[in-house]
């Protein structure tokens, strides 16, 4: 190859790159972004949600909960807290790591002192380890079993109209084979604490976001 | 391995089964130049004005050298582009989260993981990257590197059915065509299906949420030298926005794998439901497997087709299996504190997924060289990282990154075909054309040299302190670590036993270059050897001719691809996985 038909490559190159960029790089997303926005704007936005026009959280993204009265979200490795949704992460701890290992051992302790567990029961996977994200906003339904009885008496609440609320916040698999059933927690916290405050006569929390704001179902 | 499991795998199967052909079809219009297609009325004038501006002559057909050389120039000019955009973001718009430049060696690392189709990422993208940076620097590589693979996989395509000619096509024509006809439209629809999950598009700086619950953190400061532990009061929670669904489609459709955040496809805004997830995962394999559909029809042997398909899904059943029966038994260390072992090893997966759909994106990813993940290798049991590990020893062959895996798997069936000529004492012929020492040669080399480069560096990093310095875990695991990201980086695979921390100068520049001899050392012998087949005269397929289809020709490309990879690669994984895997279940060790 030549100097001139090099040269004629690299100018093939640049007006390709320029060309194609701006229908991959420029039109592509700006289209999709108006769809979005016009079709899905609560999801296309980040799912958040508010209470009294304040925005408390996404109901996509994990927040942690450490009252009583709450259900707890799954350990977090995100950011350098934990439940970061600005630096998401996972643990990235090996098997026979022994952070992991001591880790673990402390969450399984106070999982079972904080739900008051019986010895011969075992503790879910998903409570004591961390997620991919970092931001998983969901526990397994045994999760929330468990925790159930403490968020009652914390709220005063009878324990069967709780469990009544975990199953209206389960979520199946979808399309009836896809993926695994699971608990929302924040969306589940949200309503407990709305359930509680009609109870006393305050307003309500509604998902920011017009008519496509609904939340799939189960 | 609950039914569920099998079900969900059975679906899976089917599907991919049912869009291979129709995939495979479209192909052949795309990529021959004169092809029709329904979007013509829209695309057309684009791709009119690309050949307008390049010169109607340097849309002639090309030689091998002359296809090779406008592939490395434009890539070259692509990762020039993408270093620069990177080293100037500060001054650049859409940077709502006014992140400053890129360093010089992770910014050499970025572009040339994205040059060349391997997406490592040794930054996390909410907390590096400016919107324009992910949307023009990065992905506008996610379609050319895709294109170029395919176009280069067209290239041998035609060199294997052509004959008496050196012409291969032409790589402008074929990138344009690849570009506009096959991922754009492919990616509209699928970006848009990913915001009806809950994927996010918006240019929004990061969101505010105040906290239900606010609770409070105790963080080490340090005062005067003293290190005190200090209470921190959390009641925000910052929310990192941005064009994720556009970039999320083409980073799978490409399997490209570079995720617009830090935890890729695990990420809710990536990859928000069960559904979301089982398209992400189609979408990974389906154009390597419409590729095999591709090249039967164009060689005139479907069945050809047909049998590497069925090699591939052989070995990718095998990966599924393996991986998924490995993760479902749970931590046998953390199953002694009294955790339950009924939903698997959790740790670093997320429950929407659970193990099942983490152990089959898992395969799917390395399989192909996709990368993308949704759960984290690192966190994997020994076996169940072996898995990815061993799918890309195997070259990232099955199924395979767009285009790479064809042509990557074809260097293996000149090899199988060989190797058979050997057993039986005939000269090895492929499809009526005779291979001949250079067709092997090139064949060899394009295997040889990334491997070697791979264990080499991966040996350099276990004796310096550099290399040492960056793992995450210890004991056989921090073995693995160093070894899966040479590995991950020579197959172009971006997939990552996360925990070791790449982002320093000498690992920089280390995988850097191991990409790049990774993707164009394969690339170019692949060229040449399209080009020495092209010439060629078919002769008549006789009695005497060795069968590429049928039940013998799958066994022999599933037996040389696993050779191959175990010979080279065993030492070396013996010391990580295997090692690490006697000791979990004979041992009490922790490190």
């Amino acid at each position: 190859m030549n100097i001139k038909s090099l040269i004629q490559e690299m100018r093939a190159s640049v007006a390709v790159i320029f060309i194609l960029g701006l229908v991959l790089c420029g039109a592509y997303p700006l289209v999709v972004w108006g769809i979005g926005q016009i079709a899905f704007h609560n999801r296309a936005n980040g799912s958040l949600i508010e209470v009294n026009g304040k925005v408390v959280g996404s109901s996509l993204l994990a927040q942690n909960f450490t009252g009583k009265q709450y259900f707890h979200p799954r350990p977090s490795a995100a950011g350098t807290y934990g439940y970061d949704a600005a630096d998401s992460g996972g643990s990235n701890l090996g098997p026979l790591s022994k952070e992991l290992y001591d880790e673990v051992k402390a969450r399984v302790k106070a999982y079972r002192a904080e739900n008051n567990l019986a010895p011969s029961v075992k503790v879910p996977a998903d409570a004591v380890t961390a997620s991919a994200s970092g931001l998983d906003p969901n526990i397994s339904v045994r999760n929330a079993e468990l925790q159930a009885p403490r968020v009652a008496q914390a709220r005063g609440m009878p324990v069967a109209e709780l469990r009544n609320y975990i199953s209206k916040f389960t979520t199946g698999r979808q399309l009836g084979f896809l993926g695994e059933p699971r608990v929302n927690v924040l969306r589940l916290n949200l309503a407990l604490d709305q359930s509680n405050k009609q109870k006393t006569g305050n307003s309500i929390g509604t998902e920011a976001g017009g008519p496509n704001g609904r939340r799939q179902g189960p | 391995m609950h039914a569920m499991g099998w079900i969900q795998l059975a679906v899976f199967t089917v599907v991919l089964l049912a869009v291979t052909k129709p995939l495979g079809l479209y192909l052949v219009r795309v990529l021959d130049p004169e092809g029709r297609t329904y979007l013509e009325p829209v695309l057309k004038p684009v791709e009119r004005l690309v050949y307008t501006c390049i010169g109607a002559e340097r849309t002639r057909e090309q030689d091998w050298k002359g296809y090779a050389a406008s592939v490395i120039v434009f890539s070259l000019i692509g990762a020039l582009f993408t270093y620069a955009l990177l080293r100037l973001q500060q001054f650049l718009p859409l940077n709502p989260q006014h992140f400053g430049a890129v360093s010089p060696d992770l910014s050499f690392n970025t572009a040339s993981s994205f040059t060349t189709n391997t997406n490592w990422q040794n930054y996390g993208g909410e907390t590096t990257m400016s919107y324009l940076s992910q949307m023009v620097a990065l992905a506008s590589h996610n379609f050319f590197s895709a294109a170029i693979g395919i176009s280069v996989a067209a290239a041998l395509v035609r060199g294997i059915a052509r004959q008496k000619t050196k012409l291969l096509g032409n790589f402008w024509v074929d990138l344009t065509r690849v570009c506009l006809y096959l991922l754009l439209p492919i990616c509209l629809v699928y970006a848009v299906f990913l915001v009806s999950q809950g994927a996010i598009q918006n240019f929004k700086p990061y969101a505010t949420a105040h906290v239900v619950d606010p609770y409070s953190v105790q963080i080490p400061e340090k005062t005067a030298g003293k290190t005190a532990m200090v209470k921190k009061e959390i009641a925000t929670q910052s929310i990192a926005m941005g064009p994720v669904a556009s970039q999320e489609a083409i980073k799978d459709l490409g399997t490209n794998g570079g995720g617009f955040m830090n935890a890729n496809s695990a990420h809710p805004y990536e990859n928000p439901t069960p559904l979301s997830n089982f398209i992400e995962m189609l979408s990974i394999v389906a154009i390597g497997s419409g590729l095999t559909y591709y090249l039967g029809r164009m060689v005139g042997n479907q069945k050809h087709g047909w049998s590497l398909w069925s090699a591939m899904f052989i070995l990718f059943l095998a990966g599924v299996m393996i991986c998924w029966w490995s993760e479902s038994r749970g931590n046998p260390r953390l199953t002694a504190l009294g955790v339950s072992s009924h939903q698997g090893n959790m740790e670093g997966k997320e429950a929407r997924f659970g193990v099942f759909n983490s152990a089959l994106f898992a395969t799917v990813t390395t399989d192909t060289s996709c990368g993308a993940v949704n759960s984290m290798f690192d966190s994997y049991l020994p076996i169940g990282g072996l898995v990815p590990l061993f799918n890309m020893h195997m070259g990232c062959n099955v199924f395979g990154g767009v285009g790479s895996g064809l042509y990557g798997m074809l260097i293996f069936v000149v090899l199988a075909i060989f190797l058979a000529g050997l057993m039986i004492g005939r000269t090895p012929e492929y499809l009526g054309k005779k291979l001949e020492s250079y067709d092997v040669k090139v064949s060899v080399l394009a295997i040889l040299i990334p491997s070697a480069l791979a264990l080499g560096f991966t040996a350099l990093a276990c004796v310096t302190k550099w290399g040492l310095a960056g793992r995450g875990n210890f004991g056989p695991h921090g073995f693995s670590e160093i070894l899966y990201a040479f590995t991950s980086c020579i197959n172009n695979n971006g997939s990552a036993f996360a925990g070791l921390n790449g982002n320093t100068p000498p690992y920089n520049t280390t995988l850097g270059l191991t990409m790049l001899v990774g993707r164009y050392f394969v690339m170019v012998p692949v060229l040449a050897l399209a080009g020495n087949l092209a010439q060629k005269k078919a002769v008549p397929v006789s009695s005497g001719s060795m069968p590429v289809s049928g039940v013998t020709f799958t066994l022999l490309i599933i037996g040389t691809l696993v050779i191959i990879g175990a010979l080279t690669f065993f030492p070396a994984v013996s010391l990580g996985p295997i090692v690490e895997h006697f000791l979990m279940v004979n041992s009490t060790k922790l490190f």
